[in-house]
């Protein structure tokens, strides 16, 4: 075909399909998939060469408005079906969109073996603490206390932490960002600058079954005090950002935790705030642990120390044991002990 | 309903085997290397030219504790002169390693037949662990048949005093010894298993010695004991008239592995084989995990639904997606076999049948997941499902599944057995330039008016796209799609018009399978004895028999058990009867009576044990009384 000519940019709308879309008016997705069409332009992808691979739930139905390769596939195994593809084809760029659902509870195992495999692929987990597309059950990271059609009295179970639960498995990026962040396709770029799995957090707004659980940190007049926006190399700064930050994270040496300091005339260093390090893990697994309320919501890059993806060591490994053997079929159907039967019998 | 139960009766066993035909069974602790000596011992008879079907017959437990009941580990093999095709119902030999050996086995030995027995197995310990009060050896309770016992273990011992082994290595070759009486018995050449142990110990040389010291003392025993007549003779058994050429032996689970590896390469496509360990299908991931070099990538996955998963995901990015398992395994891929359906993307799903239902008897033979791969998923969701028959027709359907798979754009599923996977029968190399290729073409530009992702070919399956194809990027899913253009579409006319498509595609693939041959007898007649799968043998050899007395009886064996070949309706309906012999509670025979309304009968066989000839013998019998 036409390889000779050079990659034409992108731009946001190219990565629109003629699809209508089909989620609740005013639904949190929307705001995610225009991050991700503004994203993709930047970073250079292309939509021959870039696969959406879903499981089942609202967030699901992603792939369906994306102008690449796509595979709405069955609950929770989307990061099965990608691994398949990635070692298929590691050229290809692959997405996973999934939700908490769909990712944590029927997903679970294959959560957990995508990133501690570390296939390279990024993955979009549409946090809403709730199940919507079955109409409104708890999920397995809706808080303690939730009331839904099958929990009419409150949840008794403790919620999963995906941030905690995609480092315990060995994830070697982590991240966090909300749908309506402004900062959120920067996010997305550094998940997929990221070689190996990345894992990406996204809280996610479901306007109809959890309506505004998250507006603790998202809404404008709770976001000074609610997120902590983290750089690499900056110090932990919140709070009032236009006096460089009024509160900080610092090191609790006695308790080896975490806590919040304030920060007085920008003297950060005085008030012991730490500088993040995204290749801590041990850091970062104190910030994924970090309660909301008293602390607040670590956002940004928690977490970025790659390690050889696993599609590269497969075919590495596919490479040398292959080194220096001809596949002759013929040969292979002869191999083990064979003997001959010729006119006189049989004969080794 | 005729069981096995009901037919089955002392008086089988006297049912004369073809005077040209031995069956020997091995039997000792799961520790003696029973498998590794009926293996041996089978090449040593493949190379003596004789014809020969294997059983083995081994616990679930891996390291059993010894000399326990549960813990015996057995080979059966049947060698002659003439055609054969089961390992055989009755042993006529019966080497018994231990007390349990000989109590689990005995009571299959013909009347008359001759037991060998290692005395220096038969301690109070041992017997106590069987379960026996008095040494059967001197209790007379062994009268119907020859007994040989003598001190194998001591033997062993002796024979390798010089090598300097320590009392449990020594008796580590005690297999070899028995082997070496074997082959005596039965007039074998000794050195290929001396070449074969050459290269096994190669890096212990004095294991191989030794091991070789017992095999050649094990041989002289035989010589020296007919001299000294104690009952002990040799028998030398014809070769059996083969076509000319290159053979080996091989199992049904290396037939699957290389039949894939060629079926791939006849596609033209890379492989990808998506597998969780399970018995007994786990030989077939671990042959496939060898062989890089002929472009397969084997993907041990973290369950059974990431195992099929992965393998569409390699489908829909263009490799050929295979994945194995056995019943439970299957069960759990149930929903991804569905979203395999809907997609159209091909992929070849093996089930090595085991005994259940749950986890059931893992490394027993059962053929009744038969329902479960014609039916067993949600919707209406048509696959074809194919069943091999031995171990060498293994490795012809394994190319027909791919074949299928791809020309049609569906998952296919193989039916073996545990019986066929671990079976070893002597294969004749096929030429590989004999097998006809199946080449894939993926669409590489858009269809004239547009890219329709779900457009049909005149076998209806649709384009397979591969992702990396630039300007043909489009979506699928496990919802719903519109024919032709693949969006999601839940209108009632889509729905309808759809499900009718992928069963009429389906149903399509009789138009390029072979008619339903006799594979005995001819059209029309009395009775048709049908079957499918592993059953292959005993039919073969029970009609065999009933022909040779005059019995108006013919043989029909179905590989493709659905789509079912097309003439197959007209076939069954041109015999008065139908016996359908099976290894479950009468699958086959319901499918049969749903799709022809023949009056299809059942013979039916739970018992984790192949079916004896003598049962289908007694079942003809009875039908043609």
């Amino acid at each position: 075909m036409n390889d000779m000519t050079p990659p034409q940019k992108t731009l946001p709308k190219d990565w629109e399909t003629d699809q209508e879309v089909r989620w609740c008016p005013g639904c949190g997705d929307y705001a995610i998939l225009k991050a991700v069409q503004r994203t993709l332009p930047e970073i250079g992808a292309r939509p021959e060469k870039t696969v959406f691979v879903s499981g089942i739930g609202c967030s699901s139905r992603f792939p369906y408005y994306v102008e690449s390769f796509g595979f709405h596939t069955i609950h929770g195994r989307a990061p099965a079906v990608a691994t398949g593809v990635k070692l298929a084809n590691p050229d290809l760029d692959v997405w996973i969109i999934t939700g908490d659902g769909d990712a944590l509870s029927i997903g679970g195992n294959h959560t957990m073996h995508v990133l501690r495999r570390n296939l390279d692929c990024q993955i979009l987990l549409f946090n809403n603490e709730i199940y919507g597309l079955t109409k409104g059950q708890y999920s397995p990271t809706s808080r303690e206390g939730t009331r839904s059609p099958s929990t009419p009295y409150g949840s008794v179970d403790h919620p999963a932490k995906p941030a905690a639960f995609a480092l315990g498995a060995g994830a070697r990026f982590v991240a966090r960002g909300y749908d309506v962040a402004k900062q959120l396709p920067d996010v997305l770029k550094a998940a997929y600058a990221h070689k190996g799995a990345a894992f990406v957090e996204i809280f996610q707004n479901c306007i109809v079954y959890n309506k505004d659980v998250f507006a603790g940190f998202t809404e404008k007049q709770h976001a000074a005090d609610g997120q902590l926006w983290l750089e690499n190399g900056k110090p932990m700064l919140f709070g009032d950002m236009k006096k460089g930050g009024t509160r900080g994270i610092a090191l609790d040496r006695d308790k080896l935790c975490l806590k919040v300091v304030d920060v007085v005339d920008g003297d950060w260093q005085a008030a012991g705030v730490i500088v993040h390090d995204v290749t801590n893990r041990s850091v970062a697994h104190m910030l994924v642990e970090m309660p909301f309320g008293p602390f607040p919501m670590a956002l940004g890059i928690l977490y970025d120390d790659p390690k050889p993806s696993f599609e590269q060591a497969v075919i590495a490994q596919n490479e040398q044991a292959a080194s220096g053997k001809t596949p002759d079929l013929q040969k292979l159907l002869s191999s083990g002990q064979t003997w001959t039967v010729g006119a006189s019998g049989p004969q080794l | 309903m005729a069981s096995v139960a009901q037919i089955a009766n002392p008086a089988e066993t006297s049912v004369q085997p073809a005077p040209e035909s031995v069956v020997v069974r091995f039997a000792g602790d799961s520790g003696d290397g029973m498998q590794l000596t009926g293996g041996q011992f089978t090449l040593s008879t493949a190379l003596s030219g004789n014809d020969l079907a294997t059983f083995p017959d081994f616990p679930a437990e891996i390291r059993a504790p010894q000399g326990t009941l549960f813990g015996v580990s057995a080979f059966q093999i049947n060698f002659g002169s003439s055609d054969i095709s089961t390992a055989g119902d009755a042993p006529d030999v019966l080497i018994a390693m231990n007390p349990a050996a000989l109590k689990t086995n005995v009571k299959d030995l013909k009347p008359g037949g001759l037991i060998i027995a290692d005395t220096g197995e038969f301690n109070d310990r041992n017997l106590a662990k069987a379960k026996y009060d008095v040494s059967p050896l001197e209790d007379g309770s062994l009268s119907a048949w020859r007994v040989l016992a003598f001190d194998i273990s001591q033997l062993t011992r002796d024979s390798v005093k010089e090598f300097g082994l320590g009392n449990k290595e020594a008796l580590r070759c005690k297999n070899m010894w028995t082997l070496g009486l074997a082959l005596w018995m039965f007039d074998r050449d000794r050195q290929p298993i001396i070449d074969w142990l050459r290269v096994k110990f190669a890096k212990a040389p004095e294991l191989a010695d030794a091991n070789i010291a017992a095999l050649n003392a094990g041989h002289a025993y035989g010589e020296t004991a007919e001299i000294g007549g104690h009952g002990l003779a040799q028998v030398h058994v014809a070769p059996a008239p083969q076509p000319e050429g290159l053979y080996r032996t091989i199992t049904g689970a290396d037939a699957i592995a290389y039949g894939l590896v060629a079926g791939a390469q006849l596609a033209e496509l890379p492989m990808f084989y998506g597998g969780y360990p399970i018995t007994p299908a786990s030989a077939v991931l671990h042959a496939l995990s060898k062989l890089k070099e002929y472009g397969v990538t084997t993907f041990q996955a973290e369950d059974e639904i990431a195992a099929i998963a992965s393998s569409i995901g390699a489908s829909y990015a263009g490799s050929l997606g295979v994945t194995c398992s056995s019943g439970p395994g299957i069960a759990l891929k149930g929903e991804a076999l569905g979203l395999a359906i809907m997609t159209e993307l091909p992929l070849v799903v093996v089930n090595i049948q085991r005994g259940g239902p749950s986890t059931g008897l893992p490394t027993k033979t059962e053929q009744s997941d038969l329902y479960q791969a014609v039916y067993g998923r949600n919707g209406d969701a048509p696959l074809p499902v194919i069943a091999a028959c031995s171990p060498a027709d293994a490795f012809d359907c394994a190319i027909e599944a791919c074949r299928i798979a791809t020309q049609y754009m569906t998952p296919v599923i193989l039916l073996s057995d545990g019986y066929i996977a671990n079976a070893a029968e002597p294969w004749q190399v096929p030429d590989v330039k004999s097998l006809a290729p199946f080449p894939v073409r993926f669409l590489e530009e858009a269809q004239e008016g547009g890219l329709m992702p779900y457009a049909r070919d005149n076998k209806l399956a649709r384009p397979w796209i591969k992702p990396g194809t630039p300007g043909l990027m489009h979506r699928i899913g496990g919802i719903e799609k519109s024919a032709g253009t693949g969006h999601i579409d839940y209108s009632p006319a889509n729905h309808q018009a759809m499900t009718e498509l992928r069963r009429n595609k389906v149903l399509g693939i009789a138009e390029s399978i072979p008619d339903q041959q006799v594979s005995q007898g001819q059209t029309g007649g009395k009775l048709a004895v049908v079957g499918w799968g592993s059953t292959f043998g005993p039919i073969h050899q029970a009609v065999r028999r009933a022909r040779a007395k005059g019995q108006d009886v013919s043989h029909i064996h179905i590989r493709h058990i659905w789509p079912l070949p097309k003439n197959l309706g007209d076939l069954l309906k041109s015999y008065d009867k139908v016996l359908v012999p099976e290894m479950n509670t009468g699958q086959l025979k319901t499918l049969l009576r749903d799709q022809y309304l023949v009056d299809a009968r059942p013979l039916n066989k739970v018992s984790g044990q192949p079916f004896r000839i003598a049962e289908i013998e007694a079942a003809i019998e009875e039908q043609l009384g």
